[in-house]
């Protein structure tokens, strides 16, 4: 079976983003990446799904080529090769053009199952997954918490605020991975030393214009400041008053 | 906790190759995941976390630098240096606690070992499904190992040894010991297995340094084991003392760790501690201190990679390990100390990591070969002259 896990470097989540001076990008200068925090999931479910059913893992990514760090975390870890999709240009791709050059490379890579975060920790957006389902006409599991998969068809949990809904269906499939749905493992030394052996393929791919551009971006507003309302037990009715009229959580 | 940032000033990350970093990498966000979170709680009660052996094994750091058709990595000198470093920024108990399995037990069953021992011991010591220990040590004889009481008799195909070792890391949890006795022949190293009758490993207790490690007696009574289990390879006290060689170099490299730990977190601390209405670090006399502390670790950084690149070439001597051991030590002790005192009343909590570390370090300038044997071992080298007696 051909699996992939498609996978983002993004900005460190602790990282304080400045915007640029154009005010529409971010400004790139001294940051540090990491891979998306759900996309570590997919690697590690791409793995997993390799160990129990045979073949091979493919790990893709549409990026700059210093994303060949993360990716060869990801062979360290058990996948067999690796790809980016080279692009200069990617922190301003739109969803719809990111799903169409992934869509392309899966079909050339005839993958049978594809693995994404549930969203990339950067933009937030949770498009991609489903843009790519949509586009090869596959099914499109998100949000997935527990997976059973067979060579055919599978099984999968979404977890819901109102409860957890369990879906069947068929492959060839996209499927988004949520937090609890594993535990990734660590790259062991043996892992990093094999992964010495493995190929990151860096290729071009034929570019498509974005359909949404960035117009502005601008931080948050900055918070408000604290407000002292009391001290000790006799501050509980004015703090009561003030969660309950003011802030309105009560 | 914040973000572990450890002090690169002289970018030495450049000089590490990608495999390298990424055994790095992966080691430190082990260390930082699942290591530190119970640092102090094993410190406090006086317990190394065995929980944590599979996870250390799976990962692949007991005696990373065997070849992989005995179980190890396969990985080079630097990479294994860098493993120490991180596994000591956590606690030099954990470090001592891999140093010992891969240096001073893997290595001389590798290197001294018969080709059935090393097939039989090395793949279960790897796994971490034994774990071993090492001694030489005797009450009475520490940094004069070659004045050792503990004997081996041959009688028929078998050997009967008796004596005494102390300060054995591990001698407790160990499956097997390699012990070093004198025989009619000259020193020589036996396999002895924890249930040979006459065998014994009670635990020294009442440390305030190397909490999060077992140490341990090891009592040889009438002791029997095969031929087989004689290290048919090593002669001498040459044998037990290139087995220490391996092993300081692993400390060379953790003593940075540790002192790594110790500036990052005092540096936090001084950022944001505010005295007189302005943060700690602001003032000049932390700020002499700071400088001192970058200076000495960056050196003590680029001796321990200098050493690392020699090894790999098979070039380095145990003067030079002697060196690096006692130098990176001695400053890891005095950052340790710097870094206690720049954080006030706060730094005699074990609720920071200052303190536990200037309580381990005072076992690690001590051990493998104590700072001022080295300080012969260098006198030696340069002068040519020996001032041991």
């Amino acid at each position: 079976m051909n699996i992939v896990a498609c996978v983002k470097r993004v900005p460190v989540t602790e990282a304080t983003p400045k915007i640029a001076a154009d005010g529409k990008s971010v400004d790139a200068s001294g940051v540090e990446y990491m891979l998306s925090f759900y996309d570590d999931l997919a690697i590690e479910e791409a793995i997993r799904t390799k160990e129990k059913l045979g073949g091979e893992v493919t790990v893709l990514t549409l990026g700059p080529s210093e994303a060949s760090k993360e990716l060869r975390d990801a062979l360290a870890k058990g996948a067999d090769k690796a790809v980016i999709l080279k692009d200069a240009n990617f922190g301003a791709r739109d969803a719809r053009a990111t799903a169409k050059a992934l869509a392309k490379k899966l079909q050339e890579l005839n993958a049978r199952v594809v693995f994404m975060g549930r969203v990339a920790t950067d933009r937030d957006n949770a498009a991609v997954g489903a843009y790519v389902a949509t586009l090869l006409g596959w099914s499109c599991v998100t949000d997935v918490v527990k997976l059973e998969l067979a060579a055919d068809t599978g099984k999968a949990c979404r977890e819901t605020e109102d409860g957890v809904e369990t879906v069947e269906f068929s492959l060839p499939a996209v499927i988004t991975c949520d937090k609890g749905l594993n535990e990734p493992r660590y790259s062991n030394l043996k892992g990093i030393m094999a992964a010495k052996k493995k190929s990151v393929d860096e290729v071009a791919f034929e570019d498509v214009a974005n359909q949404q551009a960035v117009a502005k971006l601008e931080p948050p507003p900055a918070r408000k400041e604290g407000r002292v309302v009391g001290q000790g037990a006799a501050a509980v009715p004015a703090l009561i008053d003030a969660l309950r009229n003011e802030a309105k959580v009560l | 906790m914040s973000t572990y940032r450890p002090l690169d000033y002289m970018m030495l990350d450049d000089q590490f190759s990608e495999d390298e970093r990424m055994v790095r990498d992966a080691v430190r966000q082990w260390v930082t995941e699942r290591y530190l979170p119970l640092a102090m709680e094993h410190f406090e009660a006086g317990t190394f976390p065995m929980e944590f052996v599979p996870e250390i094994a799976e990962l692949g750091m007991f005696g990373p630098t065997t070849p992989t058709e005995y179980g190890g990595a396969g990985l080079n000198n630097v990479a294994y240096g860098l493993i120490c470093q991180e596994l000591e920024r956590g606690d030099s108990g954990l470090r001592s606690f891999v140093s010992v399995q891969g240096s001073l037990v893997m290595y001389p069953i590798y290197a001294y070992g018969s080709e059935e021992q090393r097939r039989k011991w090395l793949p279960l010591l790897a796994s971490g499904k034994a774990i071993g220990c090492f001694g030489l040590t005797e009450p009475d004889f520490g940094s004069n190992p070659g004045g050792m009481l503990t004997t081996a008799k041959k009688v028929g195909n078998e050997w009967v040894i008796n004596g005494r070792k102390m300060w054995i890391t591990n001698g407790t949890v160990s499956d097997v010991a390699v012990v070093w006795a004198r025989t009619e022949q000259g020193v020589r190293g036996f396999l002895v297995e924890k249930d040979r009758p006459g065998f014994s490993a009670p635990e020294q207790k009442h440390k305030f340094s190397l909490r999060a490690s077992v140490t341990s007696e090891l009592v040889l009574e009438d002791v029997k084991v095969p031929d087989a289990n004689r290290l048919p390879k090593g002669e001498g006290l040459k044998a037990p003392l290139g087995c220490l060689t391996q092993a300081r170099y692993g400390i060379a490299w953790g003593g940075v760790g540790a002192a790594l730990a110790c500036f990052d977190e005092a540096l936090n601390y001084a950022k944001q501690r505010i005295v007189f209405d302005k943060p700690l670090a602001g003032f000049q006399i932390p700020q002499k201190k700071f400088a001192d502390m970058a200076t000495q670790i960056t050196l003590a950084q680029l001796l321990a990679l200098r050493l690392g690149r020699l090894k790999d070439e098979g070039k380095f001597t145990p003067a030079q390990v002697s060196l690096a051991k006692r130098n990176n030590v001695a400053i890891a002790l005095d950052v340790a100390r710097t870094c206690r005192d720049l954080l006030g009343a706060n730094g005699i909590s074990l609720e920071y990591q200052v303190g536990r570390h200037m309580c381990n370090l005072e076992s690690v300038i001590t051990y493998e070969g104590t700072h001022d044997i080295h300080t012969l071992a260098i006198g030696q080298e340069v002068t040519g002259l020996a001032a041991f007696r």
